[in-house]
């Protein structure tokens, strides 16, 4: 699988890992050559990464796993950084990344093949129908802890914030200025549905998610609203249509300018034969 | 006589056989961890010889992205959700046990003990999930936000149970027959018995049971990471979120890269130490005793 | 018997009394609540096709069947490595070595270091030893010796326990006897253990099949039929969590999941309990 490995581990490994086999009764698997033959495709990719993506590129492998059936499309998730990281030791054929490209990953061929939103969402029972961005700012940063102070209840806010590292986080923080020290939290969550899940069982909490998830959960029964970002509602819709101001681009990357059966993934991945597949999984597919 | 004699010197060498085998075995079991000690240590040099291990208790906050890797207030929620776990899960798992031999009907004792095996084997992250949605929305109506030490401390009591459970149900079976028809004999009461003879002959079993737990609780990562609050400060309630050590490693190691993933990988090499710093206690405190 | 003792006049039988069949019952409500809830929620979803088909549209439809196969495959390498190595040490500990040994001590501690070690940080350093040093990648084979590493402490210190717990008649009889040590270890210690050896392999395979964080590096999140131990295959645990947590309106798979989880591991057990009771009762016959 690690065709980039120098030559002695690979043996060690597999002299071990065949002892381990017989040990065990299985049956080792014959390698499969990666050829580059553009008409008859087989061999297998490796891609890993972000776990935002890993649900919908496994999706799109399989359908190219149907259409090419010699080929094996591997998604591994585990987050953006390891993708970065993966894809540049050449232990994957392709990362995944769920954010733009930083100023020093310039060295990766990065293709975007999706778009999401980030939304603030309250609980449904919030009287709360709308935030300017002053005052988002104002509770993120613990100026303002009552919800009574902007038209809501008299009821302690509870601050729902992303862990360090994530990209939602790095895209909420980039659109209203903030540096991370400055967040008064009283909730850290990993995971999108973590945070819906958070605010529907908390009834004054105030949250950030993906909007395709959040408006898949709503339309769900899930207690949540989403909130419009500078007067604008937030939806798949307006984040296709480039109107709402706070998004992401959701990238896969390359090492070296991609060849074969790598680039006929990637063609694929941003071809019109897949926005199906994007919007079932409540991304919103690149527009041309 | 020389058949009674070779078939001597056959069962010295099998003995002898066996012995170095079983030490080979062993000696696969106690490398592991010297292996993962290292492979820690090696991932979080790079930080370590740049920074220094002080800063990681003395800088003002934790915001590695920012360059503060303040690592003590973590400590502290680590500590605070172990000790508060292990405190209730340790006399309600022996109960539990005492329970299935010497309360219970037969065939409720087992019912009870298949009802505990299966807890053993629910994945944390439905006990992690069922504590998000059920109980910290209950913590949360006595006092917001309802992600607190206190949803951790529970869940992790939960968790545990079944382990010190198990060992003191296994404990408690072993202790022999003759001991307990001694004591109907000179007419101690249930409970009397119960303290009097059957704790002390079991003791061994028990206090390897709250090793065990107190490992699990320490060690615990999904569960934590979604009913904590994952807030990193040193609690000054049962109500204020904290963030373990686990759930940081768990929350940030996806998405960190350079510095700040070495950090996460000092977190652990702190997790180990605490790790250490019980197991030496645990000597300490039963040197000589327990494994009488 | 109960009746008379709860009547007895002594205040501190009374209290006992009420403690433990208390604890009993606070310990059973919570989990009936915790099943309860499982059951509730998943029992719909339950039938053939779940258990035998293709999880579909990242696993919001579908089944769950080539994730069955490699859970099955994980643990059962799982239990093939951490078995022999297991109860090899945990007879040596027992058996073998004085406790104020160096050897026995060391191992001792090193596994009281080994069960507190994050599960994190068992995938980790599984993804770094067996997926890249030993070159067996993202497979089932790396996640389940991830794994082994993982229950061995468990497994150990209860098989231990089962050991001390043999009366020490047993061995000076067998001594006496003429016995050698191989052959009363293999007649009349090993069954006299077996209570021990099965609470850790009711503990060991519990913490292995419901185990997320240690597999997610490891054996990875291919969701493909497996077709050689060296294939990358998601386990059960993992689907569970990716489906809460990640994917949005997977809810109701994952209580699905959550439910042949526990099914599963109750029939598990099960096996091992008959398995043990059979295999003492004919050991003993043969002596």
């Amino acid at each position: 699988m690690y065709r980039y490995l120098d030559l002695s581990r690979q043996k060690i490994g597999h002299v071990l890992s065949a002892a381990l086999l017989l040990a065990l009764g299985g049956i080792a698997e014959t390698a499969i050559a990666q050829t580059t033959g553009t008409s008859q495709l087989s061999g297998k990719l490796v891609v890993t990464g972000a776990s935002t993506l890993a649900p919908l590129i496994s999706e799109i492998g399989k359908r190219f796993e149907s259409l090419s059936p010699n080929v094996r499309v591997d998604v591994q998730t585990g987050g953006s950084s390891r993708g970065v990281a993966d894809a540049r030791q050449g232990l994957a054929d392709i990362g995944m990344v769920s954010r733009a490209m930083k100023d020093d990953e310039k060295d990766l061929h990065a293709f975007p093949v999706a778009r999401d939103g980030v939304g603030i969402i309250l609980h449904k029972d919030n009287p709360v129908q709308s935030l300017t961005d002053e005052q988002v700012i104002a509770i993120y940063t613990g100026r303002i802890i009552n919800w009574k102070d902007v038209g809501g209840k008299d009821a302690p806010i509870t601050v729902v914030n992303k862990a360090e590292g994530r990209s939602t986080l790095e895209v909420f923080l980039h659109y209203f200025k903030l540096k991370n020290a400055d967040v008064k939290a009283q909730v850290v969550i990993g995971d999108n549905e973590q945070g819906v899940k958070t605010v529907a069982g908390s009834r004054h909490g105030i949250g950030y998610v993906s909007i395709g998830t959040a408006e898949y959960d709503e339309s769900q029964g899930v207690p949540i609203k989403l909130l419009p970002t500078g007067g604008v509602p937030a939806s798949t819709e307006t984040v296709r249509n480039g109107t709402f101001p706070i998004s992401r681009p959701l990238h896969i990357v390359t090492r070296t300018s991609p060849i074969g059966l790598t680039k006929a993934f990637i063609d694929y991945a941003q071809s019109k034969a897949v926005h199906d597949i994007i919007a079932q999984q409540y991304f919103v597919p690149l527009v041309n | 006589m020389t058949s009674l004699h070779s078939n001597t010197l056959f069962h010295w060498s099998t003995d002898d056989f066996l012995c170095w085998f079983l030490r080979g075995l062993a000696g696969v079991a106690g490398t592991i961890v010297i292996l993962i000690v290292t492979f820690l240590i090696m991932e979080a040099l790079p930080v370590l010889q740049g920074i220094g291990l002080l800063r990681f208790f003395t800088d003002p906050s934790w915001h590695p992205a920012e360059g503060f890797y303040n690592l003590t207030p973590m400590l502290w929620g680590t500590v605070f959700a172990m000790a508060g776990s292990v405190l209730i899960a340790t006399p309600l798992g022996i109960l539990s046990a005492v329970f299935c031999h010497y309360y219970a009907p037969v065939s409720l004792g087992k019912l009870y003990r298949r009802l505990i095996e299966l807890l053993a084997g629910i994945p944390s992250v439905v006990y992690g999930f069922w504590g998000l949605v059920v109980l910290v929305p209950m913590i949360g109506e006595i006092h917001p936000p309802g992600q607190s030490l206190l949803a951790g401390i529970l869940i992790l009591t939960i968790m545990i149970l079944p382990t010190i459970a198990l060992m003191a149900d296994a404990s408690l079976a072993n202790v022999p027959q003759q001991y307990l028809r001694g004591a109907a004999a000179l007419g101690l009461p249930r409970w009397a018995t119960i303290r009097g003879v059957v704790f002390p002959a079991a003791k061994s079993g028990l206090f390897t049971g709250v090793i065990l737990e107190t490992g699990r609780a320490i060690g615990e990562t999904m569960a934590i990471l979604m009913v904590c609050g994952n807030v990193v400060q040193t609690p000054s309630s049962l109500f204020d979120p904290i963030r373990t050590l686990t759930a940081n490693i768990a929350l940030e190691m996806a998405y960190a890269l350079g510095d700040h993933r070495a950090a996460l990988f000092v977190s652990g090499l702190v997790l180990m130490a605490m790790i250490v710093a019980l197991a030496i206690a645990a000597e300490w405190i039963s040197r000589g005793r327990i494994y009488g | 018997m109960a009746e008379t003792l709860s009547r007895s006049q002594n205040p501190r039988e009374r209290l006992a009394f009420v403690l433990v069949w208390g604890a009993a019952a606070v310990v059973t409500a919570t989990f009936c609540w915790l099943l309860g809830d499982i059951l509730w929620h998943g029992l719909s979803r339950l039938s053939w096709t779940f258990l035998t088909a293709p999880p579909e549209s990242a696993g919001r439809r579908g089944g769950i069947g080539p994730i069955l196969v490699s859970t099955f495959l994980i643990l059962g390498v799982c239990l093939a490595v951490s078995l022999p190595i297991g109860v090899g040490t945990a007879i040596l500990l027992a058996e073998f070595t004085s406790d104020q040994g160096l050897f026995g001590r060391m191992t001792r501690r090193s596994l009281d270091v080994l069960a507190g070690v994050p599960s994190i940080v068992f995938g980790l350093f599984g993804n770094a030893f067996f997926c890249k040093m030993l070159g067996l990648g993202f497979s089932i084979l790396s996640g389940g010796l991830t794994l082994a590493c993982m229950v061995l402490p468990i497994l150990i210190r209860s098989t231990e326990e089962g050991f001390r717990a043999v009366p020490a008649n047993y061995r000076i009889s067998a001594a006496a006897l003429g016995l050698s040590r191989t052959t009363t270890l293999v007649h009349l210690l090993l069954p006299a253990a077996v209570p021990g050896l099965l609470v850790g392999l009711v503990l060991g395979v519990g913490r292995a099949i419901a185990e997320t964080a240690a597999l997610i590096f490891t054996s990875g999140y291919v969701d493909r039929m497996p077709e050689s131990l060296l294939d990358s295959g998601r386990a059960l645990s993992i689907h569970i969590f990716d489906l809460s947590m990640n994917v949005s309106g997977g809810d109701a798979n994952a209580y699905g999941s959550a439910l042949v989880l526990v099914v599963l591991l109750l029939l598990i057990n099960g096996a091992a309990s008959w398995l043990a009771t059979y295999g003492l009762h004919r050991k003993i016959a043969t002596i």
